[in-house]
């Protein structure tokens, strides 16, 4: 096989790649058979297979976002994605089952070794499905549901129908309808009444293979007083073609209950990261969305909270790392839908190498929804004349008994900052990294630390070699 | 001071322009291991100039002249490698770094320019020694490096990494300014405990610094050169007689 990923991986560590390997794989492109083959594939009930048709022809008919980064959404070539590609026969419960050169890419991203210090458990997807799954015995025995979507919907398919899609419909936009057509993989998670899980559980996602189509569907639903932290991380190998990740994840925190939601993303720079991320939250709930953007080529995602009842909470810190040749086009979404609730919006992106950022957030406070409070705070740093930083918010406020601050601001680095920090024995790389890892402290202090401390190294890495 | 004398820091003939305008125009200056000097002058005479473009800040073009630090001429230097050979600044109006925290920069700041750099349980020693000399609270070292200080703050700030530091040259501006009494004290200990065994060039407007770091040599600088130099008696003299009857000599 030919290797055409090396001269382009360049400084991203998680570049490598395993060689293909897969049990069943389908031809490139998108049908309405390929739909149905999928849902026979996995031996699905009927209803999952009318959602997915149903799906399928809204994707069709639905145009492409005419918002965004357009030229980059239009380079998309739906006809040379696999969409399905089946790697290892069953998700395994013991790494030592999983095929060997899998499980090695997953010993180099460290997730084993991760488990086994601070997660209570994991989820593994590589291409379409789970390939390792597990969940600490105790969380098991105390009635907390971990697993990957399909097993959840073989295994609790009363609880997927009630809840799948109702968060975000197929029809929310074109990318939603393709997951909910083409899904596989992703997460399915329940916590009981007052459950409060205190490990965080993990799952990570990993693309191998060139031209993949990466469809996870996650769904959690946390139910009254119960709490969750539920982290991400994805990769892939750098290749000289685009891959598509198109996600779909639906949250559900019940009166009382918290879900806190980490991702780090660090796709290489050929995928395409097209992400719908919504929670609703029912009286007294808190959600909180944390999102970091480092990789992909173009991210557009927006997570979401309908706060649907009173006293509810919302937060939403995020990250995005635009550099040579990408465009993150990220923000939050908060609807106040009831009285009394609160929001919380911190957003905070770095554009470098003509890389482009963008935030775009929507507030909206109902006209009934009285004495709700939030506050919206946005930073750019920009660290070139190159690279470009552009902001839209958007606020409908339908009463006046609400209280709103929003704050922008957009930086560069001064050269007061450099000089000093040179003074004091830092390289111009390594003063640039220390100020670009301090930009983003008031999200990586929101990490469990493990993730933090990657992070900041990445950033580092980020800025070796990029001055003149 | 030593039988021998080590010579730190050579300026010859330095003329330096910002952005075309001339600044310096010829000046002279030799400060050994052990010696303590003092440059005085108006505001605009040239004396931040000086420190930092001995620090090598990329605004100030050499137009002539050289600076030697250690017998080594330092023109190739970048300012990082000058920080690494032991050469310190401590600014008037130093920069923020929001969410980096003191503890860190100090660690990452200590080890990157020490040679032997303390690891450890070791640096937390001197850290901790340091920062109770200077009346530094430990709640210090979790705050963002200068983000929010009052001006004492940001001076004690700089002399702790003053003696964390342990520069062969220590090239301190304006330190003083800002300092209610008390801090001043506090301040020139740590500069009197650094002092004999690096060289050092305080720059400053006002004697009061100078009743408490004693120096051996004392410049008036105005319009681009030392015009004067004496004992410490010239710092009292500067403060009681202005500048205006050295101007002749400029």
């Amino acid at each position: 096989m030919v290797d055409d990923s090396q001269e382009i991986i360049g400084d991203y560590q998680y570049g490598f790649h395993d060689p293909e390997h897969s049990t069943i794989r389908f031809d490139k492109g998108l049908t309405e058979q390929v739909v149905r083959d999928i849902s026979e594939l996995k031996n699905e009930p009927e209803w999952m297979t009318d959602i997915r048709v149903k799906a399928y022809r809204h994707f069709v008919e639905r145009v492409m976002p005419d918002w965004g980064n357009c030229s980059l959404l239009n380079m998309i070539d739906f006809e040379n994605v696999t969409y399905f590609l089946r790697s290892s026969d069953k998700t395994e419960k013991s790494w030592d089952d999983v095929p060997d050169d899998i499980k090695n890419t997953f010993d180099r991203l460290g997730i084993p070794e991760a488990e086994q210090k601070w997660l209570g458990g994991v989820t593994a997807q590589y291409e379409s499905e789970a390939v390792y799954h597990s969940i600490r015995e105790d969380l098991e025995e105390q009635g907390v549901i971990f697993l990957d979507m399909d097993s959840g919907l073989k295994q609790y398919p009363e609880i997927v129908k009630k809840y799948f899609g109702t968060v975000v419909p197929h029809s929310d936009n074109k990318f939603s309808a393709l997951n909910t057509a083409v899904w596989s993989g992703g997460s399915f998670l329940y916590i009981p009444k007052g459950v409060s899980v205190e490990m965080p559980v993990q799952a990570y996602f990993r693309i191998n293979a060139k031209n993949m189509g990466q469809f996870e569907r996650t769904l959690i639903i946390a139910d009254e007083g119960s709490t969750i932290h539920y982290v991400e991380g994805c990769t892939a190998p750098n290749y000289s073609t685009d891959s598509l990740h198109s996600a779909v994840v639906e949250l559900i925190a019940m009166k009382g209950a918290k879900i806190r939601y980490s991702t780090v993303q660090n796709w290489s720079s050929n995928v395409y990261n097209l992400v719908t991320k919504r929670a609703v939250a029912y009286q007294d709930a808190v959600v909180e969305w944390v999102d970091g953007n480092i990789g992909s080529k173009l991210t557009m995602k927006y997570p979401s909270v309908l706060l649907k009842g009173e006293g509810a909470h919302a937060e939403v810190i995020s990250v995005a790392y635009a550099g040579e040749g990408q465009h993150q086009d990220t923000g939050a979404k908060v609807h106040h839908l009831a009285s009394n609730t609160t929001s919380n919006i911190l957003s905070k992106s770095i554009s470098k190498g003509g890389g482009r950022s963008s935030y775009r957030g929507l507030l909206q406070v109902t006209p009934k929804s009285s004495g709700c409070r939030s506050k919206v705070v946005c930073d750019a740093l920009i660290l070139d004349e190159d690279s470009r930083s552009d902001t839209y918010p958007t606020m409908e406020i339908g009463n006046s008994s609400s209280d709103l601050e929003h704050e922008a601001s957009v930086s560069k680095v001064s050269s007061d900052q450099l000089f000093y920090l040179m003074t004091r024995g830092f390289s111009e790389e390594e003063a640039m990294g220390l100020i670009v890892n301090g930009f983003f402290e008031p999200f990586t202090r929101e990490l469990p630390m493990e993730y933090a401390v990657e992070l900041n190294k990445l950033l580092e890495l980020e800025m070796e070699g990029s001055i003149g | 001071m030593g039988d021998m004398t080590e010579e730190i820091l050579r300026v010859e003939n330095l003329h330096v322009s910002v952005a075309d305008v001339p600044i310096l125009k010829g000046l002279n200056l030799v400060i050994n291991r052990g010696e303590i000097h003092a440059i005085m002058g108006r505001n605009g005479s040239g004396k931040s100039t000086l420190a930092n473009v001995i620090m090598g800040h990329p605004s100030y073009e050499i137009t002539d002249g050289h600076v030697f630090y250690r017998g080594q001429a330092l023109e190739d230097l970048e300012v990082h490698e000058r920080a690494r050979a032991g050469m310190f600044l401590s600014f008037q109006y130093p920069a923020s770094i929001p969410g980096v925290q003191v503890g860190t920069f100090l660690k990452k700041s200590v080890s990157s320019v020490r040679e032997n750099p303390p690891k450890g349980r070791e640096f937390r020693k001197e850290l901790t020694a340091a920062m109770s000399q200077l009346s530094m609270d430990k709640s210090f070292l979790s705050r963002y490096v200068n983000d929010g200080f009052s001006g004492g703050e940001k001076k004690r700030l700089e002399i702790l990494q003053l003696l964390l530091l342990q520069p062969h040259l220590a090239l301190l501006d304006e330190t003083d300014s800002g300092l209610d009494i008390d801090a001043l004290r506090i301040v020139a200990e740590g500069i009197n405990q650094v002092a004999p065994n690096s060289a050092s060039l305080i720059i400053t407007h006002y004697q009061r610094l100078l009743d408490l770091v004693q120096p051996h040599f004392v410049h008036a600088m105005i319009d681009g050169n030392i015009v004067h130099s004496g004992g410490p008696e010239l710092a009292l003299e500067l403060e009681e007689r202005g500048y205006d009857w050295l101007d002749n000599a400029a």
